[in-house]
């Protein structure tokens, strides 16, 4: 009995909250606009029975998913919004296994620190720390008049509102979670490995290449998820660096459904975004149990 | 040994270097006396002041901190039920669609939870307010502390729970006397990762907030859409202090408990 009170409470929480109100997206994404309160039609009526939820079923169609193939805003504003997520996903892993990589080979007292400064900015603001770049990467902001004043350039570079600005904006704010599980994966390696392959006559790059990036594979592939699904579905970054040719999915759902409250399409854009990121977070996964199980 | 070279200190030099210079150039910024924020005009804590003064700000400070207290709070105690449930309850109908339930939520794009959830209190004529938000954060939240507390229930050794039921506790004494104390660093961690996820989020917010309650970052957001403006230098640097003095005073307490936990385990063995 109890175990079952114990149970029931966080699953009921769930349903109620979790599964249900995605159901009602689907079958928003399946209804027709309206002009009236809720802006869709048709509304299920339970009180008509049978009867009324086969009413409701018949009125359901796929003209908003038709819509969404025929209009190029939608299908160009995921392209757009994948290869966004992919190029920045790299550029933090350029960016990120250096850092990692230094953090393993430091001395073992220094690490707990050097840890607690890449975990330190995950705890602030992730909108301070975008907005933070908006005041640097300025026509008339700080890194424009350092470098003119340094004389490299003449005129100011044109770098906020930008693609550039939400790709330094990604790498910035998604850094630790491309540092931390390659870190915790460099960590438990065995130095002597590299030791043994170079008594074996690889150079030190051959031997990094051989040795230390295959075993830190699964780092690598866990803080590439890590970045790449959140990004394909960013509405800040692309709102606040991006500028008018910047085409993000997050930011056209947040419109359509704010300033165009068009409801059945903005459910449909939800889920088409969502079957884009089942893939990905369905490898996630797999990789998190494989790596699970390599431990236990 | 393991070799720390040159490139290395480049490396950790130049990331750190990344990492911070924004946000010490945010707070510098903030004490600029001109208006213009990329000019310097000398040292002026003025946009302290009018911060001080702005109403709407404080009363959006003020939802956003009652919000992230009560939803971080619900969410720990239903984090750490679903935590237990998921280790310990063993097989029961329908528990892999609970656990994908919890793991979902961690990776759904912020759009979609927002929009879903918004849809939900239309649909079933809840008005939009200081309520709604907290049940939204509650629901995100709970997952991400349960997370944090399995991998620590995970790791607790069961002998010590069968020890005290088989000494004629109840299973709920087990759990308050032996259990509790034992993972209680995770569920502190879990309560705060839910606490500050509040504090920081704009985009479900923006979907469940109504007229009559505005979060912080809804306010920070509006208005730095329009440029940057020194009173929100102001506010983030007073958000980044007390984020730090937070991390710092955690970490030390943390640090402190652990040297005690040394000692008294060799006093123990020495005993």
């Amino acid at each position: 009995m109890r175990r079952l009170t114990l149970i029931a409470i966080p699953y009921l929480w769930l349903l109620a909250l979790f599964l249900v109100p995605f159901l009602i997206v689907l079958k928003i994404s399946l209804s027709d606009t309206a002009i009236a309160i809720p802006p869709y039609t048709p509304t299920l009526d339970l009180s008509e029975g049978w009867a009324g939820f086969k009413a409701f079923l018949s009125q359901l169609d796929m003209e908003n998913f038709t819509w969404l193939t025929q209009d190029d805003l939608y299908w160009k504003a995921y392209l757009s919004s994948v290869r966004i997520a992919f190029i920045s996903t790299i550029l933090t892993l350029i960016a990120g296994y250096p850092i990692a990589y230094a953090m393993a080979r430091a001395a073992p007292e220094w690490r707990p620190t050097l840890l607690m400064l890449v975990i330190l900015p995950f705890w602030t603001s992730f909108l301070i720390r975008v907005y933070a770049w908006m005041g640097i990467l300025s026509n008339e902001g700080l890194l424009n008049s350092l470098l003119i004043q340094i004389g490299l350039i003449s005129e100011p570079l044109t770098i906020l509102n930008t693609n550039t600005a939400v790709y330094i904006g990604v790498v910035y704010t998604y850094l630790p979670f491309m540092i931390l599980p390659i870190y915790s994966a460099l960590e438990k390696m065995d130095d002597s490995l590299l030791e043994a392959a170079e008594d074996l006559g690889c150079s030190r790059l051959q031997a990094f290449w051989l040795v230390t990036v295959p075993l830190s594979k699964q780092g690598i592939i866990a803080g590439c998820f890590l970045v790449f699904i959140p990004v394909v579905g960013e509405f800040v970054i692309p709102s606040l660096l991006g500028g008018s040719g910047t085409l993000m999915i997050g930011k056209v759902l947040f419109e359509e459904f704010f300033n165009n409250r068009d409801w059945p399409v903005a459910s449909a854009v939800a889920v088409i975004l969502l079957l884009i990121l089942i893939l990905p977070i369905v490898l996630f996964q797999r990789n998190e149990q494989k790596q699970r199980e390599a431990e236990g | 040994m393991k070799r720390f070279s040159a490139f290395n200190a480049v490396s950790l030099t130049l990331g750190f270097a990344f990492l911070y210079l924004p946000m010490i150039i945010l707070v510098i910024y903030s004490f600029n006396a001109s208006k213009l924020v990329t000019v310097w005009a000398g040292f002026s804590t003025r946009w302290y002041a009018e911060l001080l003064q702005n109403e709407a700000f404080l009363d959006a400070a003020w939802v956003t901190i009652r919000v992230a207290v009560v939803s971080s709070t619900i969410a720990t105690v239903l984090g750490t039920m679903a935590a237990y449930v998921l280790v310990r309850a063993g097989r029961f109908h329908g528990r892999t669609l609970f656990s994908g339930m919890i793991y979902a939520p961690l990776v759904m794009p912020e759009v979609i939870t927002g929009l879903s959830l918004l849809l939900l209190f239309i649909g079933i004529g809840l008005d939009r307010g200081i309520l709604t938000i907290i049940l939204a954060h509650t629901t995100f939240s709970m997952c991400y502390v349960s997370v944090v507390v399995s991998s620590r229930l995970v790791s607790f050794d069961r002998s010590l729970e069968e020890a005290a039921l088989d000494l004629g506790c109840t299973p709920f004494e087990a759990f308050r006397l032996v259990t509790l104390p034992i993972i209680a660093p995770a569920v502190i961690s879990g309560w705060l990762l839910a606490f500050t996820l509040s504090l920081d989020d704009l985009v479900i917010a923006s979907f469940t907030a109504g007229p009559s309650a505005t979060t912080l970052p809804i306010k920070i957001f509006s208005a730095v859409r329009l440029g940057v403006s020194p009173e929100i230098n102001a506010l983030s640097t007073i958000m980044i202090g007390i984020v730090t003095l937070g991390v710092i005073t955690a970490s030390l307490v943390s640090k402190r408990a652990s040297i005690r936990q040394q000692a008294e385990a060799q006093a123990a063995v020495r005993a």
